[in-house]
């Protein structure tokens, strides 16, 4: 197997405080790697150094067999490149954002035109040419920027977080663009997520961080069935849950997930087990309503985010729960700060890991 | 009263007419300034890049200096041009002093903390990430630092024209280093010098004809960048083929 780059012991310290701590990760060519972790466990570091932007503390880093270091930075920051978790595009036209790269590599007007055509019908923003790219919405600025990483054809593609912040059909457009560039184009890929739920669809392999370190590595199958080894990394997770299973009368399973929240799923489980919810599979009332959903809890808003279209809530039940919602649902509701709300969802909508 | 109304008759025959001596104060005013003004940002620009991007010690103390030296009242900046140039100053040996080289100078030196000011606050705007994303994009260190450059060339352009508008309009510099020479070959009167001389004089015609010529420029060059700060002009010329940007809803239509 080809290895696209390679870090071997690589620490990275701001200060006193160390963000990556002695990792030893390869990055095989043509794969889909996710590094899985909770916010502050490094990944963005690491994708920082493979797209050499960063340097580390200590340790090496090779790209393609060759060693990195200060001389040679400039020459292979051109095979790598890195979309950001916040969009940053420059104030001008898609076009001039697109084309940027392809200018700085000396690419042909001619091949840069149809290039920039191409990369936006990937991304599904046909004529958008023109448009100035800080006057699109959130969903259609970060389209832009996966684009302007496209058109570059680089040996590696790192995305931090590509759908964080994108309502469900721009992360839609996003997973779809970024299986078929894999696929096709057989562009190597490594994504920072922690999203489960992607973490166990897109990728080929999974690093499951936690504290700078990697603690685990290996295909989606293999780390989720170990789970009893990384159960607290897996916990920091947005709405990931361990607890213990009972089997119930009706064929489902109840987690008690501490603090009093049990969680009911389809699947029959006993003992320790891990279960994930969908931050857009939750519904959030002002009173309790009868539904078919399993699951019902009432808590406290602690948390409000705001995401373009989207409006992101932590709600406390006992255990926080994230939950996403329309921005219209968020001021038709009238919700603020320290409300109490109730959350629920259906006992199919728990994946249990 | 009628004198006043002549003078200011004579003023507009002045400038109606054509008048050789007064155009030639005026093209020596926008000649001297306009290269203060290039000489500035060829020294000014670099400074701001380097104040604004690079993280060192004694920062915030370098910014707070170039802010207060725009307040340096431009007579104090004479003397002490006057001094450095004048036969037994340190740069005397140049023979600068009293010749158009002097006042160049003088008003680039003048204006450079403007430019620099200016210049920082406008740099210091940008996105940070913006330089972070030039470089993912395969940008060198000094491609990185010329994106940013792009991104706040509106501030730029602000600060060289209020660095245009102070050189032209000053007096103490070009007074004491230009020495306000109106004959021979390397005359060195400009409009404001001129304006001062003229009413010295009792020459009161000419010396308002000079300074409505001064405020027309001023006004003139203001407008112009209004006007193509609105068109998102210059954004648009430092960066990218489209002069006319759309908005995603316009291409939805």
């Amino acid at each position: 197997m080809t290895v696209t780059a390679e870090l071997k012991d690589v620490t990275k310290a701001y200060g006193n405080k160390i963000v990556v701590d002695a990792v030893n990760l390869q990055i095989h060519e043509g794969e889909i790697l996710a590094l899985l972790g909770p916010n502050g466990s490094g990944k963005t570091t690491i994708l920082k150094i493979l797209a050499f932007i960063e340097n580390p503390t200590g340790g090496e880093v090779t790209f393609q067999g060759e060693k990195v270091n200060f001389k040679n930075t400039e020459k292979v920051r051109l095979q790598s490149t890195l979309v950001f978790q916040k969009t940053t595009v420059f104030g001008t036209s898609v076009y001039y954002n697109i084309v940027y790269g392809l200018k700085l590599r000396k690419v042909p007007k001619q091949t840069r035109d149809r290039e920039v055509k191409k990369a936006l019908e990937l991304v599904k923003l046909e004529g958008f040419e023109k448009c100035n790219a800080r006057k699109l919405s959130g969903g259609e600025q970060q389209r832009v920027a996966i684009a302007r990483a496209l058109v570059l054809k680089t040996k590696l593609l790192l995305l931090d977080e590509p759908t964080a912040n994108l309502d469900p059909k721009n992360a839609g457009i996003l997973e779809e663009v970024i299986d078929t560039v894999n696929r096709e184009d057989k562009v190597t890929i490594v994504m920072a997520t922690h999203n489960m739920f992607q973490a166990k669809k897109l990728p080929h392999r999974i690093a499951l961080m936690d504290e700078g370190k990697i603690t685990e590595i290996g295909s989606p199958a293999e780390v989720f069935g170990k789970l009893s080894k990384n159960l607290a990394s897996f916990a920091a997770v947005d709405n990931t849950f361990t607890g213990t299973a009972k089997a119930t009368a009706a064929g489902t399973s109840k987690v008690d997930v501490g603090n009093g929240v049990q969680i009911e799923v389809t699947a029959q489980r006993q003992g320790a087990t891990v279960v994930f919810i969908n931050p857009q599979d939750i519904i959030l009332s002002k009173t309790a309503v009868e539904s078919s959903a399993r699951n019902m809890f009432k808590g406290k808003i602690t948390e409000i985010t705001d995401l373009d279209s989207l409006v992101k809530l932590k709600v406390n039940v006992g255990k926080p729960f994230t939950v996403q919602i329309t921005k219209q649902s968020f001021n038709e509701m009238g919700l603020c700060l320290n409300a109490e709300v109730f959350i629920a969802f259906k006992a199919s909508s728990v994946q249990v890991l | 009263m009628a004198d006043l109304l002549g003078d200011i008759v004579q003023a507009f025959q002045l400038i109606l007419s054509g008048d050789p001596e007064i155009y030639g104060i005026v093209s020596r005013s926008l000649f001297f300034s306009g290269t203060a003004i290039i000489l500035a940002i060829l020294w000014g620009t670099p400074i701001a890049m380097l104040i604004a991007m690079k993280e060192f010690r004694g920062k915030t103390i370098l910014k707070t200096l170039f802010n207060t030296l725009i307040g340096l009242p431009t007579v104090v900046l004479g003397l002490i041009l006057f001094l450095i140039f004048s036969k037994a100053g340190p740069l005397g040996f140049l023979g600068l002093l009293y010749t158009p080289g002097a006042i160049m100078i003088g008003q680039a030196i003048l204006v450079t903390p403007i430019l620099v000011s200016i210049g920082i606050s406008a740099i210091e705007s940008v996105d940070p990430e913006i330089m972070n994303l030039s470089k993912t994009l395969g940008a060198s260190e000094s491609q990185a630092q010329i994106a940013v450059l792009k991104e706040a060339i509106n501030g730029i352009v602000l600060s060289d024209l209020a660095s245009f508008n102070r050189a032209i309009g000053e007096l103490g510099v070009v007074l004491l280093v230009g020495g306000n020479i109106a004959g021979g070959g390397n005359r060195t009167d400009v409009l404001t010098t001129a304006i001062s001389r003229d009413v010295q004089i009792g020459e009161i015609g000419l010396a308002v004809a000079l300074g409505i010529l001064l405020v027309i420029i001023l006004f003139t060059i203001n407008i112009i960048v209004v006007v193509l700060r609105k068109a998102n002009y210059l954004v648009e010329l430092a960066k990218g083929p489209y002069s006319k940007l759309k908005s995603s809803r316009e291409i939805a239509k």
